[in-house]
């Protein structure tokens, strides 16, 4: 088999074509808001809102709603319980996380088990990429395009907040605002990438980009085209090794990118292990002379 | 006139901790004004009450007139925040930061226009760091530092600068060129309230200075506030014996 023949064989069905899409759009949405996550501190966060939304899109489905209303309520009602259990208890913030989104995960897992037709349902939590409907594919592409969208014309904003709410706040912007409305554009991004890798590990394509493009550069603008770069490549790249090795595409195309983490971290010629290192070594020969 | 920065009155509660008891501080125009007070004396949160960033329990803020609010929008107010409270390894060029000082002046999308592009390059010019421009922020000196902060406050066309501990870390003659600057930008119009442990340097930087411990103690010049009695009153006794020390 040519090169050539190995790239278009999958492409020549209709379902690998969906797959492809949805995973790329899923994958390029994340990225782009892991790079804030990761900045912020909030690659916890982005665990508990995507495992939280699932009893959203359950009972949503349950009730014939879009996934999407019920995906950002589940979200906004984690983080507000989080919120409360920190601030009202002695419970320290990462165990708040632990036990809020654990339950609702729980809630989840339940209400699927007791709703008729759960084999739509199960795909979310591990995905279903090779059996995705058309309508699956138009729900990935409105939702993906418009997150994209107000993350791009926001961005500016999006990162003074991470960088500096204070300032923020001082020139007369809402910090808060900007918070939730990063908080909910995270629902809506777990709604989309459920689809292609399930809700136990969109948590991975909301945190392995940005952090591997922050190990690569200085610029925030530059992480924004890399994070996203290096998602895509690695979902066309996971979903081919599914495809040929005949395993999860979800569990591929995440193995991709924790691979590509892995290469950056030992060899980004800034902040890699490697370099870092050498120059140490270098550094401490220099001052032995 | 209204005063430049009115604080009348304001207590700010952290829980069960009082932070701040009947603070009430008024500046003019123009002036520059010291802050001084041991850690935890409420020098920090003072600034956020101006801010508008704690709500006070009691007392109210005015800012030339306006409320905290309204002074936010119109883009008076400048804050330059403590060192600890900088993420220094956050991707971001000198650059990068003072053209945040813009937002206020720009769109919803933050697009930079050409008068944005001046406004930075002009205050990257006046705080020296302009061969600096396009240095990731953790890769300065503390002065740098903190000049970066300055340069945002006059990209921003602030009219009440609020300076949070800008000599902590930062070298002498570092601390000699932020310190000219403000002046400089004092004799222009800007009122300028700094928290400040050195207290060698206040009487020459400062028109006057302010002792906190929750209350404002004393406000007057900086000779006056520096007698070594009144120290002794808000920092404990160990100071007169080491007066004109820096804290
Ligand atoms: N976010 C907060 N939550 C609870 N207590 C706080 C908080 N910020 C400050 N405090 C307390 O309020 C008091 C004043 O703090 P601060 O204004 O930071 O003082 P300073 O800046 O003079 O060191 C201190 O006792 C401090 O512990
Ligand atoms: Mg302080």
């Amino acid at each position: 088999m040519s090169i050539l023949e190995i790239l278009l064989e999958p492409l020549s069905y209709a379902f690998m074509q969906r797959a492809v899409a949805v995973t790329v759009i899923a994958s390029v949405v994340c990225a782009v808001l892991s790079c804030w996550l990761v900045l912020i501190g909030w690659s916890l966060m982005g665990d508990a809102v995507s495992h939280a939304v699932l009893p959203g899109v359950a009972l949503a489905y349950i009730v014939g709603a879009p996934f999407a209303i019920g995906a950002v309520l589940f979200g906004f009602l984690a983080v507000a319980l989080i919120g409360a259990v920190r601030d009202t208890s002695r419970v320290k913030e990462d165990a708040a996380i632990g036990i809020v989104f654990s339950t609702l995960f729980a809630l989840g897992l339940v209400l699927i088990s007791v709703t008729p037709s759960q084999t739509d349902l199960t795909h979310i939590i591990f995905g279903n990429l090779l059996g995705l409907s058309h309508g699956d594919l138009i729900q990935v592409v409105l939702l993906g395009t418009i997150t994209f969208a107000i993350l791009i014309f926001k961005r500016k904003d999006f990162t003074l907040y991470a960088f500096d709410p204070t300032h923020a706040h001082a020139i007369g912007l809402n910090p808060r605002l900007l918070g939730a409305l990063l908080l909910g554009l995270l629902a809506l991004t777990s709604v989309v990438a459920l689809q292609a890798v399930g809700v136990v590990l969109v948590v991975a394509m909301l945190i392995i980009p940005g952090a591997t493009a922050y190990l690569l550069t200085d610029r925030f603008g530059r992480m924004l085209v890399l994070a996203p770069s290096i998602a895509a490549v690695c979902a066309v790249v996971g979903l081919y090794a599914s495809y040929y090795l005949d395993a999860a595409s979800g569990g591929m195309v995440v193995l991709a990118q924790g691979v590509a983490f892995a290469l950056v971290y030992l060899f980004s010629p800034r902040h890699g292990l490697v370099v870092t290192r050498i120059t140490a070594a270098r550094r401490r020969k220099l001052a032995a002379v | 006139m209204a005063a430049a920065i009115d604080v009348d009155a304001v207590t700010v509660h952290y829980g069960f901790v009082l932070a701040l008891d009947q603070a009430t501080l008024r500046l003019e125009k123009g002036r520059i004004c010291g802050l001084v007070g041991m850690n935890g004396s409420g020098k920090s949160t003072l600034f956020k009450a101006i801010m508008g960033l704690v709500k006070p329990d009691a007392g109210i803020v005015t800012i030339a007139g306006q409320a905290p609010a309204e002074a936010r929008r119109t883009g008076a107010v400048s804050y330059v925040p403590q060192s600890e409270d900088v993420d220094w390894q956050f991707p971001l060029s000198v650059q990068d930061v003072v053209m945040m000082g813009r937002y206020g002046h720009m769109g919803m999308s933050r697009r930079t226009r050409k008068a944005d592009k001046l406004a930075v390059a002009e205050a990257l010019e006046r705080v020296e760091l302009h061969d600096y421009a396009n240095r990731q922020i953790g890769q300065l000196s503390g002065g740098q530092k903190k000049r970066t902060f300055v340069a945002r406050g006059i990209a921003q066309e602030a009219t009440t600068l609020l300076l949070d501990e800008p000599f902590a870390g930062v070298d002498k003659r570092s601390e000699a060129t932020i310190s000219n600057l403000l002046k400089e930008l004092a004799r222009e119009g800007a009122t300028i309230l700094v928290s400040t442990h050195d207290l060698q340097a206040l009487p020459d930087l400062a028109d006057e200075a302010v002792l906190l411990m929750r209350r404002v103690l004393l406000h007057g010049t900086p000779g006056d506030v520096l007698q070594p009695d009144n120290l002794a009153l808000a920092f404990g006794l160990d100071v007169m014996n080491r007066s004109g020390a820096t804290l």
